[in-house]
C-alpha cells in the first residue's frame, strides 16, 4: 500500500506556516546551495530525477542545463504561478500556505542557471495568495536571503511577484513571457525554445511552483532521497488534488505512483450512495478515464499507456449523476473563451466544437455531429501553435470513445436525459 | 431586491475621479485625471516600474493601478499608462482588452464571481449562478443600479477542493449554496462586513483589492488561515496515521 509523504504540505496545519518562523526560518537548503558550484546544483537536481510539476512532466535538471553560460547575457528565473487549469488547486494553497518553499526553491534555482533577476508570475485572481507571496520575499530580502551579497555568498538576486490579468494561455510559458513583457500573453514560435530566447530575448527558465518549491529538499535531503520516491522514471512526491464528488475532497501528497483506488480509499471513496462514472487524471486537458483505470499507477509513463496524462494530478471526480455531455460541452466553452485567437485550428476549431456540443447537449444533434466534432478535433490536435488547442480535444475524444451511447441517447430523446440537481452538493442530501 | 438590470449604470457618473480632458480645454493626455490624483498615481507607477528591466513589463501592474482608482481601465487610465511607458494609446488598449480582470466599464465596489467551470458548475455552481443572477437582476459583467454589486460568470479559480466556489474581489468564498450566495450579495449591499473564507478578516473594495495587484500590497497578508478545510486533508490522514515522507 502506497502512503502519504507530506513534505511540501507538511507545516500547512501552523496556523504561522506562511511566515519566515512558520516555515523553519534558517532557509538551509539555500545556505548550502550557496556553498556548492552552480553545476553541482544543477546536477543534483538532474539525479534526484524530479520532472516539471506543471504537466508536460519535463526533467527540471535538465531544463536548467540548457542555459548557455559564459554567454555575457543576463539570465533569468520565470516561476509559472498562473495555475488555471481547470480541476487544478495544488499550487495556490501551496504558495496560500508555505511560500517561501517557493521563495528558497527560487534562489537555489537562480543561483544554479546564473541567474539574478527572477519574476513569480501569479494569476491575478488571488488575491490572498498574492498578499502572501509578497509578504513572504519581504521577510526573505529583510533577513537577508535576498537582494545583493546573499548570506555573504556575494551573488545577488532580485524577485518580483508580478500578478497576471485572467488569461488562462499565460500558464503556456512563452504566452506568460510576453504577457510579462507587457504584451497580449500569445504563445511565441518554438524554437528558438526560452532557454536561448526566453523574457527579453535573453536565457530563460520557466518551472512551474511546485517543482520549484520541491527544489529545497531535494538540496536539503540530497537527490537519492527524493528518488527514492516514486517510480523509477517519475520520481519524488507531488501534490494529488482530489475534487467532485469525492466523500473528503482535498491535497493529497503523495509519491508517483500512488492509484486513484488508493486515494479515494483515503478519501473516503465517492460520495455515499453513488459510484464512480468518469474522472480527470490531470486537469481538463487530459483525456478522461473510467472505473477501469482506477488501478492505473498515476505517473508520466502508466497513464501515458493507457491513452491520457498525468499532468497536473487534479483529479476531478464524477459519479453516475452527472451527464458527460454537458461537462465535456462546459470544458469546451472554457476552451473557446479562452483561445488566444492567434492559430486558426484553435481560435476556429474551439468555436465550432462549441457551437455542435451545444445542440448535442440539447438532444438537437443528429450521429454524424459525433463524426463532426471528432474531425474538428483531429484538425485541431497537433496543428495547433501551442498546447491549449491539444488539451481542447481530450475531452471530445476520450468522451466519443468511452460514453458514445451517452451522446445518441441525448438526440433520441430530444434532450438531456440527466437531472442536474442529484449532482449538486446539496441535491444528493 | 430590485429587479432594474444594468440600464441603471448610464445614470452613473462614468469616471468617478476622471475628469475629461475638454473640462481643462486642453487636449493633453496629462489633463485626465485630478492633479492630487494624478501625482500620486505617477509616484505609484513609478515605483512599480523601477522594479523591471524593461519598462514596459509593467503595463499590467500599471493596468490594475488605474483600475484601482477608477475601478475599471478608464480611457484616462489607458492614456496615462501609454504615457508613462512611452507607448501609444493603441498599443496600451490593445493589451488590456486581452485579459478577462480588466474591466471596461466601471464595476461594482463588490465584483462576485461564480465558477462555472465544469467542475464547480456540476457540484452547484450553475444553480447558484441562476439564482444569484435572478435574485440581483444583473447578468454576466453587469452592475447593479446603486453600483455595490457586479456579476461574473467565472472560469476555474483553482479552489476545486471547495466547489463550489465564489470569489468576491478576488478573495475566496468555498463551499458555497444558492442561499449563502444570495445572503452574502445582501449583506455586501447591505454594507455589512463580511469575511472570506481564506482571506483577510474584513473584505476590500474591488479598487483596494487592484491596487495590491498592481503589486502595492496592504498589510493583511497575516490575515487568515494557512490552510484550511480541503488543504488539509491529507496531511490530518497522514498523521493519524503515522506516514511521513522517509528520512533523509
Amino acid at each position: 500500500m502506497t502512503t502519504l509523504t507530506p513534505v511540501l504540505t507538511a507545516n500547512w496545519d501552523r496556523p504561522d506556516s506562511f511566515t519566515l518562523p512558520g516555515y523553519g526560518g534558517d532557509y538551509k537548503a539555500a545556505r548550502k546551495a550557496l556553498g556548492m558550484e552552480p553545476d553541482a546544483v544543477i546536477q543534483a537536481v538532474k539525479d534526484s530525477g524530479l520532472r516539471g510539476r506543471g504537466g508536460a512532466g519535463f526533467p527540471t535538471g535538465m531544463k536548467w542545463g540548457f542555459i548557455p553560460q559564459g554567454d555575457g547575457k543576463p539570465h533569468y528565473l520565470v516561476v509559472n504561478a498562473d495555475e488555471s487549469e481547470p480541476g487544478t488547486c495544488k499550487d495556490i494553497p501551496t504558495m496560500m500556505a508555505n511560500p517561501h518553499a517557493l521563495v528558497e526553491g527560487v534562489i537555489i534555482a537562480s543561483y544554479a542557471i546564473r541567474a539574478n533577476q527572477a519574476f513569480i508570475y501569479v494569476r491575478g485572481e488571488v488575491l490572498h495568495v498574492i498578499r502572501r507571496l509578497h509578504a513572504a520575499v519581504r521577510e526573505a530580502y529583510a533577513a537577508g536571503f535576498l537582494g545583493r551579497d546573499i548570506l555573504g555568498s556575494g551573488y545577488d538576486l532580485e524577485l518580483v511577484v508580478h500578478s497576471g490579468a485572467g488569461a488562462y494561455i499565460c500558464g503556456e510559458e512563452t504566452a506568460l513571457l510576453d504577457s510579462l513583457e507587457g504584451y497580449r500573453g500569445q504563445p511565441r514560435l518554438k524554437p528558438p525554445f526560452p532557454a536561448v530566447a526566453g523574457l527579453y530575448a535573453c536565457p530563460t527558465v520557466i518551472n512551474n511552483v511546485e517543482s520549484i518549491a520541491s527544489v529545497p529538499s531535494i538540496i536539503a535531503n540530497g537527490a537519492e532521497w527524493f528518488a527514492g520516491m516514486g517510480t523509477e522514471k517519475s520520481a519524488g512526491f507531488g501534490i494529488f488534488s482530489l475534487s467532485g464528488h469525492v466523500t473528503r475532497p482535498g491535497q493529497y501528497e503523495a509519491p508517483l505512483g500512488i492509484t486513484l483506488r488508493e486515494l479515494l480509499d483515503m478519501a473516503g471513496g465517492i460520495r455515499a450512495g453513488h459510484r464512480l462514472k468518469f474522472w480527470t487524471p490531470g486537469g481538463s486537458s487530459t483525456p478522461i478515464f473510467t472505473e477501469e483505470h482506477l488501478d492505473v499507477p498515476l505517473d508520466f509513463e502508466s497513464v501515458g499507456a493507457k491513452g491520457s496524462m498525468l499532468g497536473t494530478r487534479a483529479l476531478q471526480i464524477f459519479d453516475e449523476t452527472t451527464c458527460v455531455v454537458r461537462a465535456v460541452m462546459r470544458w469546451t466553452e472554457f476552451y473557446a473563451h479562452e483561445s488566444c485567437g492567434k492559430c486558426t485550428p484553435c481560435r476556429e476549431g474551439t468555436y465550432w466544437l462549441k457551437q455542435v456540443l451545444k445542440r448535442l447537449e440539447k438532444g438537437q444533434g443528429t450521429e454524424e455531429d459525433l463524426t463532426t466534432i471528432t474531425d474538428i478535433a483531429d484538425n485541431i490536435l497537433g496543428r495547433s501553435f501551442c498546447a491549449l488547442g491539444d488539451g481542447a480535444t481530450s475531452p471530445i475524444h476520450s468522451s466519443v470513445k468511452h460514453f458514445r451511447d451517452e451522446y445518441l441517447k441525448h438526440f433520441e430523446i430530444g434532450g438531456c436525459p440527466f437531472d442536474h440537481a442529484p449532482s449538486t452538493v446539496w441535491g444528493a442530501k | 431586491m430590485s429587479g432594474e438590470p444594468t440600464s441603471g449604470r448610464s445614470d452613473r457618473p462614468k469616471d468617478a475621479d476622471v475628469r475629461g480632458a475638454s473640462e481643462e480645454g486642453s487636449a493633453t493626455v496629462s489633463a485626465g485625471y485630478a492633479p492630487e490624483v494624478r501625482e500620486r498615481l505617477e509616484r505609484d507607477a513609478k515605483e512599480i516600474i523601477g522594479r523591471y528591466p524593461k519598462a514596459r513589463s509593467a503595463l499590467l501592474p500599471l493596468l490594475h493601478l488605474v483600475q484601482s482608482v477608477d475601478g475599471y481601465v478608464s480611457d484616462a487610465g489607458h492614456e496615462f499608462c501609454a504615457e508613462m511607458l512611452g507607448l501609444s494609446k493603441a498599443e496600451v488598449v490593445g493589451v488590456s482588452t486581452f485579459y478577462t480582470m480588466y474591466k471596461r466599464e466601471p464595476m461594482g465596489d463588490y465584483h462576485v464571481g461564480v465558477c462555472v467551470n465544469t467542475l464547480c458548475a456540476v457540484m452547484g455552481g450553475d444553480q447558484i449562478w441562476d439564482e444569484l443572477s435572478e435574485h440581483v437582476g444583473v447578468g454576466h459583467d453587469e452592475t447593479t443600479p446603486d453600483g455595490k454589486v457586479s456579476l461574473e460568470r467565472l472560469e476555474c479559480n483553482a479552489a476545486c477542493d471547495f466547489a463550489p466556489v465564489m470569489m468576491v474581489n478576488w478573495e475566496f468564498f468555498d463551499n458555497q449554496t444558492p442561499e449563502s450566495a444570495k445572503q452574502l450579495v445582501d449583506d455586501l449591499r447591505d454594507g455589512k462586513d463580511v469575511s472570506p473564507t481564506r482571506g483577510p478578516k474584513k473584505l476590500c473594495t474591488f479598487k483596494e483589492a487592484s491596487r495590491v495587484l498592481s503589486g502595492l500590497p496592504d498589510d493583511l497578508a497575516g490575515d487568515g488561515p494557512s490552510a484550511a478545510g480541503p488543504s488539509l486533508e491529507g496531511l490530518k490522514i497522514a498523521k493519524a496515521n503515522g506516514w511521513k515522507a522517509p528520512e533523509a
